[in-house]
């Protein structure tokens, strides 16, 4: 499944245009801890999370991750999203929790591969 | 194949370059054609080990060693050092303090990663003087 697809049947709202919203996404992980989803999630997974700082996104550079989900509200921080854009990351962001949001992935039809 | 060594230096609590050197050596063994699998393998230990310095000592270094072989990477840091690394080797131990566990670090989960996707790995530590932590990752005969 593309992201630009979930993105779309989701509503998400993409904090960085520039990045990649072309890509395979080949599952999702759901983690606040840096350390969990450097060790569990896998290439292509989205990552989903209430962490904003600019470190996710190193998390996701070094894992290969299709894009990371912002739940409940969150916003980026500045320097997150100029991080983002530079190493081609996408950032989206959602008013739902992670509950609701990967119960919606899941009945999309998203499993990881 | 070609060899390379090198090092990266660390600053501890600059979060803001967190996870540069894992990133750099990342793009060092991509350019090297190093199989993808390894790439990861390597890339999650040295991130662990590059954010144990960040979080606990003032400073440190990462050195890395590429032959035909294997990958060597060492990091030495100035920081508090373990007092028992055993202890320190176990999921879910850590002693991060609460705004580290905030920012989602310090979960206990580092070294035991860097022990899952290291075909060696040695700990040397002093305390009031600092960590080593040294790792292999091999490159053949299956790569």
């Amino acid at each position: 499944m593309k992201l630009q697809e979930i993105i779309d049947s989701l509503s998400l709202k993409v904090e960085t245009p520039a990045a990649d919203l072309g890509r395979e996404v080949n599952g999702a992980y759901v983690s606040d801890m840096m350390s969990d989803v450097m060790g569990n999630a896998k290439d292509g997974f989205l990552w989903i999370t209430i962490q904003v700082h600019l470190n996710i996104i190193a998390v996701a550079s070094l894992k290969n991750l299709s894009g990371i989900i912002l739940v409940n509200s969150r916003v980026p921080a500045e320097d997150t999203l100029k991080k983002a854009i530079a190493e081609n990351i996408p950032i989206m962001t959602t008013p739902l929790s992670a509950f609701d949001l990967v119960g919606l992935l899941y009945g999309l039809g998203l499993r990881c591969r | 194949m070609l060899s390379s060594e090198g090092v990266f230096f660390l600053t501890g609590k600059d979060f803001k370059n967190a996870g540069a050197a894992s990133s750099s050596l990342k793009g060092i063994l991509e350019g090297m054609g190093i199989p993808a699998a390894t790439i990861r393998r390597v890339a999650i230990a040295a991130f662990e080990a590059e954010m144990n310095t960040i979080i606990y000592a003032v400073a440190g270094m990462m050195n890395y060693f590429i032959t035909p072989e294997m990958i060597k990477i060492r990091i030495q840091d100035m920081g508090p050092g373990i007092p028992d690394i055993d202890q320190a080797m176990k999921e879910g131990y850590s002693t991060a303090p609460d705004y580290i566990r905030e920012m989602g670090f310090g979960s206990g989960m580092g070294l035991p990663n860097i022990k899952r996707n290291a075909d060696a790995l040695t700990v040397n530590s002093i305390v009031g003087e600092g960590t080593t932590v040294e790792f292999f990752i091999n490159l053949t005969p299956c790569d």
